[in-house]
């Protein structure tokens, strides 16, 4: 398996397909704790990275990426749009004009996007934010392709689980930045709605290199 | 000419509310809003914004203002594409008292910087982070050593210090190179002006250091023995 730009294209669709099955759920963790719009505005900022990928098909990963963060940040409308925007335009910074991304550069495009999401939330683990997913994940994929043989696959899972482990770590957090903060100790209990989308696109990313 | 103001907001209703609210005070500013998303729900728009933007460049600068958290990212997201961002400044204000401030800081003459400045000071400053703005002082004045002009004026107009008087007093003040207090308060800040809670028959103490120092005193004079054109 390689990581090229059809592996791009069919991450993005997956995670298209993720947010539109998860919208409800989505909303609910929103509801609690949120304004309740996280789920519906995740599945209309994909669609509308499908239609852009349909328009105008991309010829590289980065390029890729790079259309959905444009898409997002303008479509998404609420926090996640400049949060998610920021993060695929930063990861698609690491890719350049690569044909193919290599354990190390998925490492490094995790990270990038990680230090996006902390750039522009100013948010810091612990938060009860979607840099509670973001953060391990980079961890994680950094120490699997350190170790790893030439095979990405596995630093693609090792993202999306640490993802996945990060955003149910998230419920018993008090929330700190955000629109949940404002809720104080009433935001416990609850999984973070950005932690969760967080963990659904790097799952995403291993499904679309299955 | 003057300094153009973006508002950013989660609303098109909010954006459009505190646009109109600015432009009773500074009537000649350009007030663009970026309120609500492309198809008219409650979120931001990093296409409004640059739209904005674009439509504000060419002037003498633009400052931003927005209200709750995801318009500062999305606004901040829109710098990073901006066609040129050095004339581009992002407000941390509270966004209607902040924008009443910034729109009349620029309708006196503002420069952008100033602009922002005003925008902020409405925090007060225990709030504001880091020091306040150095001036430059010309060649031979003397500083350190009291006020280089000072005045004493009465409030003759009913109303005494309230905030259309404030707004003059404090638009007309940024423009100039003066640091003025207004007794003890800055006088280019409007909401500080208002905190005077100055009424009829009070004195305001004038004291101003720089170049213009001695302009800003007789304008406040002037404005204050006029009763700000009020009964």
């Amino acid at each position: 398996m390689v990581l090229d730009v059809n592996w791009a294209v069919k991450w993005l669709t997956l995670c298209a397909q993720a947010m539109a099955e998860h919208r409800v759920e989505l909303i609910e963790l929103d509801r609690a704790i949120g304004d309740s719009d996280h789920g519906e505005n995740m599945d209309r900022g994909f669609q509308a990275v499908l239609d852009k990928l349909a328009e105008a098909p991309p010829a590289t990963p980065g390029a890729a990426l790079k259309l959905a963060a444009m898409t997002l940040m303008s479509k998404v409308g609420g926090a996640a749009g400049p949060l998610y925007g920021t993060a695929f335009l930063r990861a698609a910074g690491t890719m350049g004009d690569a044909a193919e991304i290599d354990p190390a550069g998925w490492a490094a495009a995790v990270s990038a996007a990680r230090d996006g999401i902390v750039a522009r939330g100013k948010a810091e683990p612990g938060d009860k934010t979607m840099v509670d997913a973001w953060a391990p994940a980079a961890d994680a994929a950094k120490a699997a392709a350190d170790t790893g043989g030439p095979e990405v696959l596995s630093v693609l899972v090792a993202a999306a689980e640490a993802a996945e482990a990060g955003a149910v770590a998230t419920d018993p957090l008090v929330a700190r930045k955000g629109r949940a903060s404002y809720l104080g100790e009433r935001s416990a209990g609850h999984r973070d709605p950005g932690a969760a989308s967080s963990a659904l696109i790097l799952r995403a990313a291993v499904g679309a290199a299955a | 000419m003057t300094v153009s103001i973006v508002v950013v907001s989660h609303s098109e209703n909010i954006a459009d509310g505190a646009a109109e609210l600015a432009a009773q005070m500074a009537p000649d500013v350009l007030v663009l809003t970026a309120g609500g998303t492309a198809d008219g729900r409650i979120g931001t728009s990093l296409e409004k914004v640059l739209a904005a933007l674009d439509h504000a460049a060419g002037g003498d600068g633009t400052v931003i203002l927005t209200d709750l958290g995801s318009a500062v990212m999305t606004a901040e997201s829109a710098l990073e594409f901006a066609e040129d961002p050095a004339g581009v400044l992002l407000a941390d204000a509270p966004l209607v008292e902040g924008l009443v401030a910034a729109s009349v800081a620029a309708q006196g003459g503002a420069d952008v910087q100033a602009v922002k400045r005003a925008a902020e000071a409405v925090r007060g400053p225990s709030q504001n982070s880091g020091p306040p703005p150095q001036r430059e002082v010309s060649e031979g004045s003397v500083t350190g050593q009291g006020p280089d002009f000072t005045g004493d004026f009465e409030l003759i107009n009913q109303a005494g210090m309230h905030a259309r008087p404030a707004a003059k007093i404090a638009g007309g003040l940024s423009a100039l190179d003066a640091e003025v207090t207004v007794n003890g308060v800055d006088g280019a800040s409007m909401t500080a002006l208002m905190t005077l809670a100055a009424g009829k028959g009070s004195v305001l103490h004038v004291e101003a250091r720089g170049v213009d120092a001695e302009r800003a005193v007789n304008y406040v004079g002037g404005l204050v023995q006029a009763g700000f054109g009020e009964p």
